[in-house]
C-alpha cells in the first residue's frame, strides 16, 4: 500500500485551509508568489555562507495568516534540520504577535508557500531572519489592531494585545484574532508591505524569546511520526540508483543496459553520462545498476592524491590578483627589528560533515510542473538550479523541505533532487533517490583542506609587534587577527582543490582559528609568558577578554597549569566569528606509547549577544565541542587516484558516546547588543585549545589537523 | 527466489514476499511504510536502523529479512502506550535530547534495550551500551542525561 505521508497530509490540511481563507486557490496563490509581490527564486548565490535572510520587504500576508481557532500560520523560508529554527521562529512570532507560543504554526522551506529567507547557513537565522519575522509579526498586530480601532471607532492608542486578544482598555470590549481570521479587512490590510521600522520588544520585555522552548515537533520525532526527505513515499513512486564513476574524472565510455532492461520491474535510463535504474524497491533497483555497472567501460583521468595534498595547494596558490593581503603597519621592517621571529607551517585536511541523513530527495512530474521534497538547506536556490537544469520556469518547480537530518554546511546544493527529477521525468513516475553513505562520502563536497603561514615577531619584552598570516585554499573567514598588533599582514589565497569543496559549520573559521590560536602559544612559549596572560596583554576587544576571563576562572586555569604532567595537558584558546566570541579550556591525556590524545575535559564560554532560546543554545555549544573533536583529533578524508578509501564509518572515526569528555557550558549574559546565531562558532577554540594542551603535557606542537595522526607521525 | 516472510511488527503480523536477502530495514521502510528505523550507514556502524527483534537490539540495515521470519519486530512507532510516551521517550522529551532527531529512534531503542537487561547500568555501562549509534549533531551530552533519567524514572515506578 503506497499512501501521502502523514507530514504532507498535516501541513497540506492547515496550508488548504489557509489557501482558502485567502480566497485563493492553490494555483493562484502560488501564481501570486510568482508575481514578484511575495518572493520568488534566489539566484547567483554560490557554495558558501552568504544569504540574504528575510531583508527584502514583503507582504504581511507572505508571513502571517490567521486561523479560525486561534491559531497562526507564520512562513519562513528557512529550514530545521536540528539547529532550532522551528522553536526560535515561533518564538519570535509569538513575542511579537503577543500569543502563547503553541499559537504558532510555522510553516516552512516550502516554494509554494513561503518566502525567501535566503539558505539556512552562516548563522544568519538569529541576526536576519529573527528580525524579519518578528517585523512581519508586528506588522500584523499592529494592523490588527488599527483594524479594531476602526471598527470601534476608537484611538489605536486605547487597545492593547494580550494572549491574541485586543481589548479595549476602557469599554473592555475585545475582538480576538480568532474572531477576525478571514474577514476581508484583514485580508485587505495584510496586503501591505511589513514594516521595517515597526518598534519590536526590547529584550528586557521578553516573555517568550529568552525561553527554552522545545522543538515544537518533539513529539513526532519521539515516536517516529515525523517524516523526514528519505521517509517520503509518492503514490505509484519507484526507488532510483545511479551509476557513479569509478574514480573522480572519469567519463563513460560505453555501457550495455540489456541485462537491467530484461529484468522485471525495473526501468533503466541512459543520457549521455547519467545513467539510472529504478525499480520497485531500493533493493532491486541497486541490483539492477550493479548488473549494467559491470559493462560499463570508464576514461580514466588523473587525479592528484592525498599524499601531495600540501604541496599540490601551495603550487597552485594563487597569491596575486584579487587575493591580495590585508596589511597594517610595515610586516617587513617590524620582522627585521624584531628580536625574536618564529615561523611555521599548518594544515588541514579535508573533512566531511555526514550528516546522519545522507541526501534523499522524491521529485513528481505533473503537466510539466515538478515538486521535490529533499532535504536541502536553500529551498530557492535548488528551486532555480532546478528550473535550469531542466529549461521549465522557476514557478514550474516547487522544492519542499520537510525537516530534515542534520547539514552542517553540508547540503548546500540539491545533486538527490536533480538525480530524482531525471530519473522521474524519465519513467513518468514518482522517482525517491536516497544516496548511500558512501555515495555521500565520495560525490557531496568537503571542507577545505588548507596550509597556513604563519610568522611572528616578537620585541624583547615579549609584545607582539608583527604577524604575518597566509591561509591557502581554506577561506577568510576568521582570518584576522582579533588581537592588538602594530604590524600585521593577512592573506587569504585560494588554489586548485583536489576534491570538490564547500561550506561546513564555520567553515574557514576553524582552520584559521587553529593555526592563529596554537601559533600564539608558541610566540607566548617563545616570549616566557603565560599563554592567557599572553593573550590578554594583547587583546582590546572587551567580549573575547570576558569569554576567555570567564572560561579561566570556571576551569581554574592558573592552579590546572601548575599541575600539568608529561601525561596530563591543559591548554586553552579563544576566538570571535560572525558576531559572536567564544573561549574554551581543556585537559587532555596524552598515551604516548598509542600515539593517543583522550581529550577529558573542555569548559567553554560563550557570548551571542541576547540569547533567545537557552536549551537550545546549549545544545549547540554542546554539539559544537563534539563535532569539533572530530576532525581536531582523528577525522581526515584519505584519497588516491581519484578515490575516497576511507568512504565509511569503519574508516573515517567521528565522535562517539566514548569520546564524549566531561563538558562544561557557560554563555555568557550579554542584552546591550543584537543577538548573533550561536550554531557555529562554539566549534572554532576546541581544536587549538587540545593542541596547547598536548603541548603542554608533551612539549610536542602538534601542528597538523587531526591531531592524533600527526601526534603518531611525530612518535614514529 | 522470493520468499514468504511472516513478522509481527509493532503487534502487528505481516506478511511479505519478498528475496530472503533483502535487509529488514528495507522490508520494514519500503514495504511496510514503517519509516520509523532510519538509513544511516547500511553496515550496521550507525544504529539509526536499530530495532528490537523478538526484544533484543538489532540492526535492522545489516539483517537480511530471512532472518527475521516468525519474529517479533519493534520499532520506534510501536513504544508509546497510546498517547502515553514510553519511560525513555519521556526522558528524551524532558532533557531536550533531541536536534534534527533523525538518530533518535535508533538512540531510544538501543536506550530501551540497555535498561531491559540491566536497569540501573553504570555511566560506562550506558556508554557501552550507546556507543554503536551515532548522534551528528553530538548531542550526546543531552541524550546521556537522557538514559540516566528514564534509568532513574523506571526504577521509580518500579519500586514497590
Amino acid at each position: 500500500m503506497i499512501e501521502k505521508t502523514a507530514t504532507e497530509e498535516k501541513v497540506n490540511s492547515k496550508c488548504f485551509e489557509f489557501v482558502q481563507e485567502a480566497g485563493l486557490s492553490r494555483r493562484a496563490f502560488v501564481q501570486l508568489l510568482g508575481t514578484g509581490l511575495l518572493i520568488t527564486v534566489t539566484e547567483g548565490i554560490s557554495i558558501g555562507q552568504r544569504s540574504r535572510g528575510g531583508g527584502r520587504s514583503i507582504a504581511v500576508a507572505a508571513r502571517v495568516h490567521l486561523n479560525r481557532d486561534g491559531t497562526i500560520n507564520v512562513m519562513t523560508g528557512k529550514v530545521e534540520e536540528g539547529q532550532g529554527p522551528r522553536a526560535q521562529l515561533s518564538q519570535a512570532a509569538a513575542e511579537e504577535l503577543r500569543v502563547p507560543v503553541d499559537r504558532i504554526h510555522l510553516i516552512m522551506s516550502d516554494t509554494g508557500l513561503v518566502p525567501d529567507d535566503g539558505i539556512t547557513a552562516g548563522s544568519r537565522t538569529t541576526p536576519s531572519t529573527v528580525p524579519a519575522v518578528r517585523q512581519g509579526a508586528a506588522t500584523a498586530r499592529e494592523l490588527l489592531v488599527r483594524l479594531a480601532a476602526d471598527r470601534w471607532k476608537v484611538d489605536a492608542a486605547n487597545l492593547n494585545v494580550q494572549d491574541g486578544v485586543i481589548t479595549n482598555k476602557k469599554t473592555r470590549q475585545t475582538i480576538s484574532y480568532a474572531d477576525l481570521a478571514g474577514s476581508s479587512d484583514v485580508a485587505e490590510a495584510f496586503k501591505q508591505s511589513v514594516s521595517s521600522d515597526v518598534a519590536l520588544k526590547p529584550v528586557s520585555e521578553w516573555k517568550v524569546l529568552g525561553e527554552s522552548v522545545a522543538r515544537p515537533n518533539s513529539r513526532d520525532i519521539l515516536t517516529g511520526a515525523h517524516h523526514y526527505p528519505s521517509d517520503v513515499v509518492r503514490p505509484n513512486m519507484l526507488y532510483g540508483k545511479i551509476l557513479r564513476p569509478p574514480s573522480y574524472g572519469a567519463t563513460l565510455q560505453s555501457i550495455d543496459l540489456s541485462k537491467a532492461r530484461a529484468m522485471k520491474d525495473v526501468f533503466v535510463f541512459r543520457d549521455d553520462q547519467f545513467v539510472g535504474c529504478a525499480a520497485p524497491s531500493s533493493f532491486l533497483a541497486s541490483q539492477a545498476l550493479e548488473a549494467v555497472a559491470q559493462t560499463a567501460s570508464w576514461r580514466i583521468t588523473p587525479q592528484p592524491s592525498g599524499k601531495e595534498l600540501f604541496s599540490h595547494l601551495k603550487e597552485h596558490a594563487r597569491t596575486g590578483g584579487r587575493s591580495s593581503p590585508r596589511t597594517r603597519g610595515s610586516i617587513d621592517s617590524a620582522l627585521a627589528s624584531a628580536s625574536k621571529v618564529l615561523s611555521e607551517t599548518y594544515t588541514l585536511a579535508y573533512v566531511q560533515h555526514t550528516p546522519m541523513e545522507p541526501r534523499a530527495a522524491i521529485a513528481e512530474w505533473n503537466d510539466g510542473k515538478l515538486t521535490v521534497w529533499s532535504g536541502v538547506d536553500g529551498p530557492q536556490r535548488v528551486q532555480g538550479d532546478l528550473a535550469r537544469a531542466f529549461d521549465v520556469p522557476s514557478d514550474r518547480v516547487r522544492v519542499i523541505v520537510p525537516d530534515m537530518g542534520g547539514g552542517f554546511g553540508g547540503k548546500h546544493t540539491g545533486e538527490a533532487a536533480e538525480d530524482a527529477a531525471r530519473l522521474a521525468r524519465a519513467a513518468g513516475r514518482p522517482v525517491a533517490v536516497h544516496w548511500t553513505r558512501a555515495e555521500e562520502f565520495t560525490w557531496a563536497y568537503f571542507r577545505p583542506a588548507a596550509v597556513i603561514e604563519c610568522k611572528g615577531g616578537l620585541e624583547a619584552n615579549g609584545s607582539l609587534i608583527a604577524w604575518d598570516f597566509t591561509n591557502i585554499n581554506a577561506g577568510g573567514s576568521a582570518i584576522d587577527t582579533p588581537y592588538n598588533i602594530a604590524n600585521t599582514r593577512i592573506l587569504s589565497a585560494g588554489s586548485d582543490s583536489p576534491l570538490r569543496q564547500g561550506s561546513y559549520r564555520c567553515l574557514a573559521a576553524t582552520g584559521n582559528n587553529f593555526a592563529r590560536e596554537s601559533f600564539m602559544d608558541e610566540l607566548a612559549a617563545a616570549a616566557g609568558a603565560d599563554p592567557l596572560a599572553f593573550r590578554l596583554a594583547h587583546l582590546e576587544n572587551s567580549r573575547i577578554r570576558t569569554v576567555l576571563e570567564t572560561v579561566a576562572k570556571h576551569f581554574n586555569w592558573a592552579a590546572r597549569k601548575k599541575k600539568v604532567t608529561a601525561e596530563i595537558g591543559v591548554g586553552l584558546a579563544c576566538g570571535t566569528e560572525k558576531n559572536s566570541v567564544v573561549a574554551a579550556c581543556v585537559e587532555v591525556h596524552v598515551d604516548r606509547k598509542r600515539g593517543q590524545i583522550k581529550v577529558n575535559e573542555v569548559c567553554e564560554a560563550f557570548e551571542c549577544g541576547p540569547v533567545q532560546n537557552p536549551a537550545n543554545l546549549t545544545s549547540q555549544v554542546q554539539g559544537c565541542i563534539m563535532m569539533g573533536l572530530g576532525p581536531a583529533l582523528r577525522e581526515e578524508m584519505q584519497f588516491e587516484d581519484g578515490k575516497i578509501l576511507n568512504a565509511s564509518f569503519a574508516r573515517y572515526l567521528v565522535p562517539r558516546f566514548e569520546d564524549v569528555p566531561k563538558i562544561d557550558v557557560h554563555l555568557v549574559k550579554k542584552t546591550d547588543i543584537p543577538s548573533a546565531g550561536g550554531g557555529e562558532t562554539p566549534i572554532i577554540a576546541i581544536a587549538p585549545a587540545i593542541g596547547n594542551a598536548v603541548f603542554a603535557a608533551t612539549g610536542i606542537r602538534l601542528r597538523a589537523m587531526p591531531m592524533q595522526n600527526a601526534l603518531r607521525r611525530q612518535l614514529a | 527466489m522470493d520468499a514468504r516472510i511472516t513478522l509481527t511488527v509493532n503487534g502487528d503480523k505481516r506478511t511479505v514476499v519478498t528475496d530472503p536477502q533483502r535487509p529488514l530495514l528495507d522490508v520494514l521502510r519500503e514495504q511496510l511504510h514503517v519509516t520509523g528505523p532510519k538509513y544511516g550507514c547500511g553496515e550496521g556502524r550507525c544504529g539509526a536502523c536499530t530495532v528490537l527483534m523478538d526484544g533484543r537490539r538489532t540492526l535492522a540495515c545489516v539483517v537480511p529479512v530471512g532472518s527475521a521470519d516468525k519474529k517479533t519486530i519493534t520499532t520506534i512507532e510501536g513504544l508509546a502506550d497510546g498517547d502515553r510516551l514510553h519511560p525513555v521517550q519521556q526522558a528524551f522529551l524532558d532533557e531536550g535530547a533531541i536536534q534534527c532527531g533523525y538518530c533518535t529512534s535508533g538512540m531510544i531503542l538501543s536506550a530501551v534495550a540497555l535498561l531491559n537487561e540491566n536497569p540501573r547500568p553504570t555511566d560506562e555501562q550506558i556508554i557501552e551500551g550507546m556507543n554503536g549509534n551515532l548522534c551528528r549533531c553530538n548531542g550526546y551530552t543531552k541524550i546521556m542525561n537522557a538514559v540516566r533519567r528514564a534509568a532513574a524514572n523506571i526504577a521509580e515506578v518500579k519500586k514497590p
